[in-house]
């Protein structure tokens, strides 16, 4: 393998959680809900994972213990702010601190423990194009996965009728409620295909980044979909650019260092964030384009009949 | 938006030690202040070993609690002066970047007892401790030197600290005591504590020929990488042999329990007096892991390093050594001294990389 496909792999692996966790949270905010809990719904997916493969001894059951676990903690969330109608961005910090907590608590069984590896999966034919073929058609299951995504969630969001009622809701949730839409309930399942999805990117970093369970082994991950998602514009495929982008920049400093470029480590290490910043810059620049995709119900309660 | 979960974090995690901190008023109450968490398998796990020793030791006279995953920089002083009103005797603060807010609220809390591990400032109440980490990191570097193929080990670094370039220089040295011609890649990660990071940074060494891996961060994910690909690597602070079964050759293992036994039981006699230690492999505070995974005779001549260094015979930074630029640091024959080692800021010859300033 050349260094040119081995440094793609690691690319690939270290931006795949983050491109998932990202659409998650970009399908719960196109509903108007901004949940700031992706870092807390992705250590729950990671430490859930763990624990459903190593009971079952199956990598790809442990997947599924991740989607769950990230969706039903996300319900937690969808409880306090849609019912109850807390405020969403100090529920979604709450939620971020309880999952680091408890996910602790909870993995305290399985530390140390030799991680099970989910495999990869070689398609037949096209992993052998030279250079792309081993880099993208010998990839594990949630590769592939985060790459349907993102055009299931495109065409979901701009081609469905679903998808327009979601962002119906989320530019507008009175509008949306008159015209006989279920605010709350739309909600409450945006909310949840979110914590199914970090909880996938936490079953990625548990399963295939360092198989092993240690605690806050998502190290701020959350938070970088967090900032992917304004960092797209609400869009998937430029969230997928981004976060390939973010991953790249990552390795590729590690390498930088390798080889003995003489540039300091602290201000390599700062890039990946220097650039989303620099991004931001460029995309809020149109103030126009970027107002027209905020979705503009995002954050605000919504209660029937108020 | 990290640091502000952490502080949160940090926050809700005060609350509820100081919740339970008010019962038992009788026992004297020693404190710690840890960087990472207690089950990370590398550094702060080594704190709790000793803190669960301590424990032990004095079951019905003394109390601890501890503070995990508490971030370097501004939030550290707020958390150790919550545990100093909190009515611990007793702090011990355990990662070099609570050096200065250690040193300030031992300044507001005179009747208090500090102790830093691995900094150099100290105070009438804040004494200064550390292990001679560089010891185990020489041997590990024998046996680096004799091992690698390709004569390139892989550096997996934190953050430039004196203690961090120490250890890469005693790594670099021991090998070069076998293999004059023995080169090092290093990595900074700018973390101790980063699973995926570490990993991607082990990777990145592998992928560019090194051949052998060492670490000074704090979670097994680098051993592990090298147990995938089958590559030597060596553990760091805690015995990982768990994540590297048929990798790792050694490790080098932080073993404070001795340490805080003696002075939890100074401060119960009423002894306690600031001092800054500095101990090593022949008093038990750094061990190393059973040699495996190694030809016999390679085992044997750590084995011997092991032993001249505990009686004395052998100090690692002994001369001729260069500086990287390749002009002289120490005489044939002249020993490092301490001061010079505990400032280290410089790399020796051979290290292929450019020390980040400081």
């Amino acid at each position: 393998m050349s260094i040119f496909e081995a440094i793609l792999l690691t690319v690939i692996t270290a931006s795949t959680p983050l491109v998932i966790a990202a659409l998650g949270e970009l399908v719960t905010e196109r509903s108007g809900v901004l949940n700031l809990g992706v870092e807390g719904m992705m250590i729950i997916g990671a430490v859930g994972a763990f624990a459903a493969a190593q009971l079952t001894g199956s990598a790809y059951i442990g997947i599924v213990g991740g989607i769950v676990s990230g969706a039903l903690f996300s319900l937690l969330f969808a409880f306090l702010t849609l019912t109850l109608v807390t405020n969403q961005v100090a529920t979604g910090l709450a939620l971020t601190i309880l999952g680091l907590g408890a996910s602790g608590m909870l993995g305290e069984a399985f530390v140390g423990a030799p991680g099970i590896r989910l495999l990869p999966i070689e398609i037949p034919v096209l992993s052998a194009i030279p250079y792309v073929g081993t880099v993208l058609f010998k990839q594990d299951l949630i590769f592939y996965l985060s790459i349907l995504l993102v055009i299931g969630v495109n065409w979901f969001l701009f081609r469905s009728r679903t998808g327009l009622k979601i962002r119906a809701i989320g530019d507008n949730h009175a509008s949306a409620h008159a015209l006989g839409i279920n605010v709350i309930r739309t909600r409450y399942l945006a909310v949840m295909f979110g914590g199914a999805c970090a909880g996938l990117a936490g079953a990625q970093l548990s399963l295939i980044y360092t198989p092993q369970w240690t605690e806050n082994m998502s190290s701020g991950r959350g938070w970088i979909a967090l900032a992917l998602v304004v960092f797209s514009s609400w869009r998937p495929w430029r969230l997928l650019a981004g976060g390939y982008l973010f991953g790249a920049v990552t390795i590729l400093q590690l390498h930088a260092q390798a080889f003995g470029i003489g540039i300091p480590s602290q201000f390599l290490s700062m890039l990946p964030y220097a650039a989303t910043v620099v991004v931001l810059i460029m995309i809020s620049h149109n103030r126009r384009t970027t107002m027209i995709n905020t979705p503009a119900s995002l954050g605000k309660a919504f209660v029937p009949d108020r | 938006m990290k640091k502000l979960a952490l502080a949160l974090a940090a926050t809700a995690a005060l609350v509820l030690s100081i919740g339970s901190a008010a019962e038992a008023a009788e026992k004297t109450k020693v404190c710690f202040v840890y960087v990472g968490t207690r089950t990370d398998g590398g550094w702060t796990q080594a704190h709790e070993n000793g803190r669960l020793q301590v424990e032990k030791e004095f079951a019905d006279k003394v109390e601890t609690s501890f503070l995990e995953s508490v971030p370097e920089g501004p939030d550290a002083e707020r958390a150790i002066e919550r545990m100093a009103r909190s009515g611990c005797s007793l702090i011990f603060t355990t990662s070099f970047g609570y050096m200065d807010a250690t040193v300030a609220v031992a300044k507001k809390f005179p009747k208090v007892k500090f102790e830093h591990a691995t900094g150099f400032k100290a105070a009438d109440n804040v004494a200064t401790y550390n292990s001679r980490f560089y010891e185990g990191r020489y041997i590990s570097g024998i046996i680096a030197g004799k091992l690698s193929k390709t004569g390139t080990a892989g550096y997996i670094a934190s953050f430039p600290i004196p203690e961090v370039v120490m250890g890469i220089n005693a790594f670099e040295t021991g090998a070069k005591s076998v293999n004059p011609n023995f080169k090092m890649k290093v990595i900074w990660v700018n973390t101790w504590f980063d699973p995926g990071k570490e990993a991607d940074a082990a990777k990145a060494l592998l992928d560019q020929g090194v051949d052998i891996l060492t670490q000074h961060t704090d979670t097994t994910a680098p051993m592990q990488v090298a147990e995938q690909r089958g590559v030597k690597a060596f553990g760091q602070a805690s015995d990982m042999i768990k994540a590297g079964p048929n990798v790792q050759l050694t490790a080098i293992i932080d073993t404070w329990g001795n340490y805080y036994v003696k002075r939890v039981q100074a401060l119960l006699d009423g002894t306690w007096k600031s001092e800054q230690s500095w101990d090593g492999l022949k008093d038990g505070i750094l061990t190393m892991a059973p040699y495996t995974n190694m030809p016999d005779d390679v085992k044997k001549l750590a084995e011997d390093t092991e032993a001249k260094i505990k009686s004395g015979e052998l100090h690692p930074f002994t001369g001729p050594i260069n500086k990287q630029d390749g002009t002289p640091w120490l005489k044939a024959g002249e020993k490092a001294d301490d001061g010079t080692l505990l400032g280290m800021n410089f790399y020796v010859e051979g290290i292929d990389d450019k020390l980040p300033a400081q």
